[in-house]
């Protein structure tokens, strides 16, 4: 097993969580894992990304090579535009948020955004604000997304159940029902739309 | 023991900590930072009282560590790469010194400038100390070597440098630990003379640092840090040094290299792997993060010899960080491409903050300068460099750790009045008291805006040293009380604060305006510890 995933988003949305998750679940699974993170400045409303790769063999370079990412998830679409050259372009999925996060000037319409997007062989595009916002709150948003990439992860649905009460546990009850709520939400989701 | 899943900053933490050290000093700064935070924050850490609290600068943190080697124990200072700079007087001398108790030196270099002003490769720095400098490619590296630079720190009596990037840094991956060791007993050096660098005792020591170097060598041979891995295909070597051996590898996924390599972690590199490799190989090919020291070496002025391939004859490109396409390309393999990226797509770069104090300060000192030419604003590193970027574009220079002040004065001197310095809290007590005592001391007609959001802000709201007490320190470097101006920087507040800068640009003499309000970031993490707290409390009563 081998999968490699470029998690991307705005400082600020939660994708450090998401990868917590995922590697939170490989572990349960017994996967090697390396995930690179982005610290610092970029963090101030910038784009963030983090590479992610899972395997059952030992893993050499921290950074996902060009053209084989097996995934995208984002938290914002514009954002998942900028790793389009990171994913494999015979088997990659991208799954992505449809909601855009504006704080730029010259932010460019969601549509031709979207139809980018659109134009790719493989992807699942979620309106994850408003199916978190069904789930009890916008929080959430996150875990929808991946709850929708979660079907193209070959980790165990149960894995990532037990991640997510692991890691909201500190935030109290609610937060992981939360949450929980959400992942589902999102994977069913994915599973109506592919 | 069991395995952790650590950043390569934790690592080599927990690897210092299981070292048996005493004492952590540190500035913060990217992407260094969470090797500090990681034993700030380990109960292991605690209960062997080990001292974590931040340092009022690099040069402190390096003095301070000097220090408790010195009285005999283990101590581990970490910054990065620019930090290297200005503790590099205690760092430079601290090989002349030696070390007593095991000292390590960890730089963070920052290769494609993710957070910093350059890409400088403190390996440089090791050679220049003349000292033994460890380069790990991954986290299990990372931790072994922090725990292998004790014993070689020890064994030999020198400091030795551990050097990572960026991306090992802020990368994490499964790490087992060993058997931890105890801390050292106080023991002061055997001769009491070591420590005293006048030049009669100087010389003396510097011949025994020079007189090491060969064994220093001859550990990089055996240590098992530097390995030679033979390969059939002889038409090409590959010298590959840290994290670039990873990006190797990955280029022939987990399959052996077919070409001859030679690993390097471990400095100075031994010659006898070298010439091994050379002796065998058509060309020689060095791909190392950050500069072309070995390639430079190898070369050599005339570049008359073996055939050499990296940074200097543009097989690899001459900046940036090196990734697996990049290796790829220069040893020319085959690479993978995605699909092209949609032209529709725009920049996202960072800002600050929507609410953040520094907004309000450098909307208040605009409109104050309106009535002036422009670039007369000198500013500082930290979170309001970005005041930089649209909209507020509101300073002229960003230099180095406390440059605002002293560039302030060199402007003014030269005529530029007023000239205007722009540094927050953390940065004043870093390196800019010294500058406002040069300014006091030359009566410079410069105004000075400390903003004071009480937290180290762009690497994450550490604990600021001036928290508390920036006041008492500009009055004490002799700013006169009337021009020493405290104003709370808000949108509300704004038509008060332009008048206060008003009158303070006109003042041809030294003013201090303090614009006092707490990082938004910062507040909003102490709110959350209280009710967090207070959840706690509820739950133990109920």
């Amino acid at each position: 097993m081998k999968k490699d995933i470029i998690l991307s988003g705005v400082g600020g949305q939660g994708i450090l969580t998401i990868a917590a998750t995922i590697g939170t679940a490989s572990l349960m699974e017994g996967l090697q894992l390396k995930q690179a993170e982005v610290h610092g400045m970029s963090q101030r409303g910038g784009d963030v990304q983090s590479h992610l790769r899972l395997s059952s063999e030992p893993i050499a370079s921290d950074l996902i090579p060009e053209g084989k990412a097996d995934m995208i998830i984002s938290v914002e679409p514009l954002e998942s535009l900028r790793y389009f050259n990171m994913l494999n372009t015979k088997t990659g999925w991208l799954v992505t948020s449809m909601n855009p996060f504006n704080n730029i000037a010259d932010y460019p319409p969601l549509e031709s955004v979207l139809n980018e997007i659109w134009k790719l062989p493989r992807y699942v595009t979620i309106d994850a604000e408003q199916v978190a916002k069904d789930q009890g709150s916008i929080k959430a948003a996150n875990i929808v997304v991946l709850g929708a990439a979660s079907l193209f992860l070959e980790l165990k649905y149960e894995s990532l159940q037990k991640a997510i009460e692991q890691m909201f546990a500190k935030k109290g009850k609610d937060m992981v029902t939360l949450n929980l709520k959400a992942l589902k939400a999102g994977r069913e989701y994915a599973e109506k739309k592919t | 023991m069991q395995k952790l899943l650590l950043l390569g900053d934790e690592a080599i933490a927990q690897g210092a900590v299981d070292a048996g050290i005493s004492g952590v000093y540190a500035y913060p700064g990217t992407p260094s930072t969470e090797i500090t935070e990681y034993i700030q924050g380990l109960k292991q850490a605690k209960e062997d009282n080990i001292r974590s609290f931040w340092s009022a600068n690099e040069k402190t943190a390096m003095e301070s560590a000097i220090g408790m080697s010195y009285a005999g124990k283990r101590a581990l200072v970490c910054m990065k790469h620019v930090g290297l700079n200005v503790a590099a007087d205690a760092f430079i001398n601290s090989a002349i010194t030696g070390a007593n108790g095991g000292l390590v030196v960890l730089s963070a270099d920052d290769p494609s400038m993710h957070s910093s002003q350059n890409e400088q490769d403190s390996r440089f720095y090791g050679k220049f100390a003349q000292i033994p400098t460890l380069e790990p490619s991954n986290q299990q590296e990372a931790y072994n070597m922090t725990r292998y630079g004790f014993e070689l720190s020890e064994k030999y009596g020198v400091p030795v440098m551990l050097r990572i990037t960026t991306r090992l840094a802020h990368s994490r991956a499964g790490v087992e630990r060993t058997k931890p060791k105890a801390q050292n007993k106080m023991r002061l050096p055997s001769d009491p003379k070591q420590y005293i660098l006048l030049p009669a005792i100087a010389r003396k020591q510097y011949n025994s640092l020079l007189g090491k170097q060969i064994a220093f060598e001859q550990d990089s041979f055996e240590s098992g840090n530097n390995l030679y891995i033979d390969g059939t295909d002889k038409s090409k070597g590959i010298i590959a040094c840290g994290i670039a051996y990873n990006y190797l590898i990955e280029n022939f996924e987990n399959q052996k290299v077919p070409y001859p390599v030679v690993k390097i972690s471990q400095y100075p590199v031994p010659r006898e792997l070298i010439n091994k490799l050379c002796e065998s190989v058509s060309e020689v090919f060095v791909l190392e993060d950050g500069y072309p020291i070995i390639e430079e070496l190898l070369r050599g002025m005339l570049n008359k010899g073996k055939k050499v391939r990296g940074r200097l004859d543009g097989t690899v490109p001459r900046a940036g960080e090196l990734n697996p396409k990049i290796v790829a390309q220069a040893l020319g393999l085959e690479f993978s491409e995605g699909f092209d990226i949609p032209e529709v797509l725009t920049g996202r770069p960072p800002k600050l903050c929507d609410g953040c104090s520094h907004t309000d300060s450098f909307l208040a000192l605009n409109e104050a300068l309106k009535t002036y030419s422009k670039g007369r604003v000198f500013s500082d590193i930290g979170c309001y460099t970005l005041s930089a970027l649209k909209p507020l574009e509101a300073i002229n220079s960003c230099v180095d750790m406390g440059a605002s002040i002293t560039m302030a004065i060199g402007a003014s001197d030269a005529g530029l009045i007023p000239s205007v310095a722009a540094i927050g809290d953390s940065t004043f007590t870093h390196s800019g008291i010294t500058g406002l005592l040069d300014a006091v001391n030359n009566n410079s007609p410069i105004t000075i805006l400390i903003m004071d959001n009480s937290t180290t802000g762009m690497t994450g709201g550490q604990k600021s040293s001036a928290l508390g007490k920036v006041d008492d320190i500009v009055k004490g470097v002799g700013v006169s009380e009337k021009h020493i101006r405290v104003i709370k920087p808000l949108r509300r507040t704004h038509e008060e604060n332009v008048k206060v800068f008003e009158e303070e640009l006109k003042y041809e003499g030294v003013s201090v305006i303090i614009a006092r309000r707490e990082c938004i970031q910062t507040m909003a993490r102490r709110m959350k510890e209280i009710a967090r707290l207070k959840r706690e409390k509820e739950q133990v009563n109920s």
